[in-house]
């Protein structure tokens, strides 16, 4: 989900998701990089993000001193980079606006009126 | 990974099937690609386990050449969907992770600094003027450590003072002058290849937040000292080709 958590900001707020169809990629794990994450994402909208895509292993809420544990850490990256969104949309919750996702791209281009 | 086995792997990437000129698509080649890279990599260590972003992907080259060596996660943006279709099946023929976004470079408004590099072949300008420099811009406030990327040697003076001057660069540095063999893709040209002098650059990002920034200054620091000793390695590498 790291994506759709990036791209959720890409225009500076965080973004829902409408899902068609979600794929797993096996990812090696990394611990140094998710503690070095950890600090810079938005804990809530990953889990909100996991949720919408039927994942719903993450705590509510994360401390720092999660990261000690394995079992956290395995979650964690799981949901940060295993799974994506192939199909779909993310959703603007203020205006509603859609930005289709198609074959896992996200199209974030703005009409010339919204930019 | 040895250089040449880096731009082995390039060489074998598919490539802009249309090309557009609007877009200025012309491929970054694999002998510029993986310098650019393993420079980035082996002189100043901004690769291999950082972020990476690739600013007008294209068909992806210069991300999957970041995710060869070592980068831990890599996101590709370009404007055009096909050409954004060809990266990713690129990226499935390398068996190699990396994420792409349809987006226009210039509205790019990310919140936080996930990313720490950002490598790019920019549109040149020779389209739009400035193009590049709109790259540049955005990149410099999107990377926590650094960018990589080529510009045109005519522009030299204006690129350093741009970004020093309005882009809040900390350096921003020429690593070395390279032939851009910018393929006869268009009518236009009347020959076959048109081979321009481009710079390579390194520009030291100014990472104003507040998250792991002594760490980030000290790692700059060192960056810099790299710089000196190991830049006449890479120029020689250069001149033997
Ligand atoms: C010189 S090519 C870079 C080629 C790429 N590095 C490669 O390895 O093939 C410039 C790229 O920038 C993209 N581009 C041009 N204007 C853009 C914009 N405003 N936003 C995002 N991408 C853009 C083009 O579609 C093109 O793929």
């Amino acid at each position: 989900m790291l994506s759709s958590n990036i791209k959720g900001v890409a225009n500076g707020f965080p973004l829902l998701i409408e899902v068609e169809k979600v794929v797993e990629k096996q990812v090696d794990f990394n611990e140094d990089f998710l503690r070095n994450l950890f600090v810079k994402i938005e804990w809530k909208a990953l889990v909100e993000a996991s949720r919408t895509i039927g994942y719903t292993e993450l705590p509510e809420n994360a401390e720092s001193s999660m990261l000690d544990s394995d079992e956290f850490l395995r979650k964690f990256h799981h949901a940060l980079v295993e799974l994506h969104l192939e199909e779909g949309a993310l959703v603007c919750p203020e205006s509603g606006r859609k930005f289709p996702v198609n074959k896992g791209i996200p199209n974030m281009l703005l009409h010339e009126d919204e930019v | 990974m040895k250089l040449k086995q880096l731009e082995g792997l390039l060489g074998s990437l598919d490539q802009f099937e249309n090309p557009k000129i609007e877009l200025e698509q012309y491929p970054t080649g694999p002998h510029i690609a993986s310098r650019l890279l393993y420079t980035a990599e082996n002189s100043f260590g901004d690769v291999e386990d950082k972020v990476v972003a690739d600013f007008g992907c294209g068909c992806g080259t210069l991300g999957l050449a970041a995710a060869l060596l070592g980068a831990e996660h890599v996101i590709g943006l370009d404007i055009d969907t096909e050409s954004l279709e060809i990266a990713s099946s690129n990226a499935d023929d390398l068996d190699l992770v990396m994420d792409f976004v349809r987006c226009d470079i210039r509205n790019l408004k990310w919140r936080d600094r996930i990313v720490d590099t950002v490598v790019m072949n920019p549109p040149f300008g020779t389209r739009r003027k400035g193009a590049d420099m709109d790259f540049l811009f955005v990149a410099l406030k999107v990377a926590s450590q650094a960018v990589y990327s080529l510009h045109k040697t005519t522009t030299r003076d204006h690129v350093k003072r741009t970004a020093l001057r309005d882009y809040n660069a900390v350096s921003a540095e020429v690593l070395c002058e390279l032939r851009f063999d910018v393929p006869q893709l268009y009518k236009f040209h009347k020959k076959k290849e048109v081979d321009v002098a481009v710079d390579l650059w390194r520009n030291d990002s100014d990472d104003d937040h507040e998250d792991d920034h002594d760490e980030e200054k000290s790692k700059v620091g060192e960056g810099a000292k790299d710089e000196d000793e190991d830049e006449g390695a890479d120029m020689e590498e250069l001149k033997k080709e």
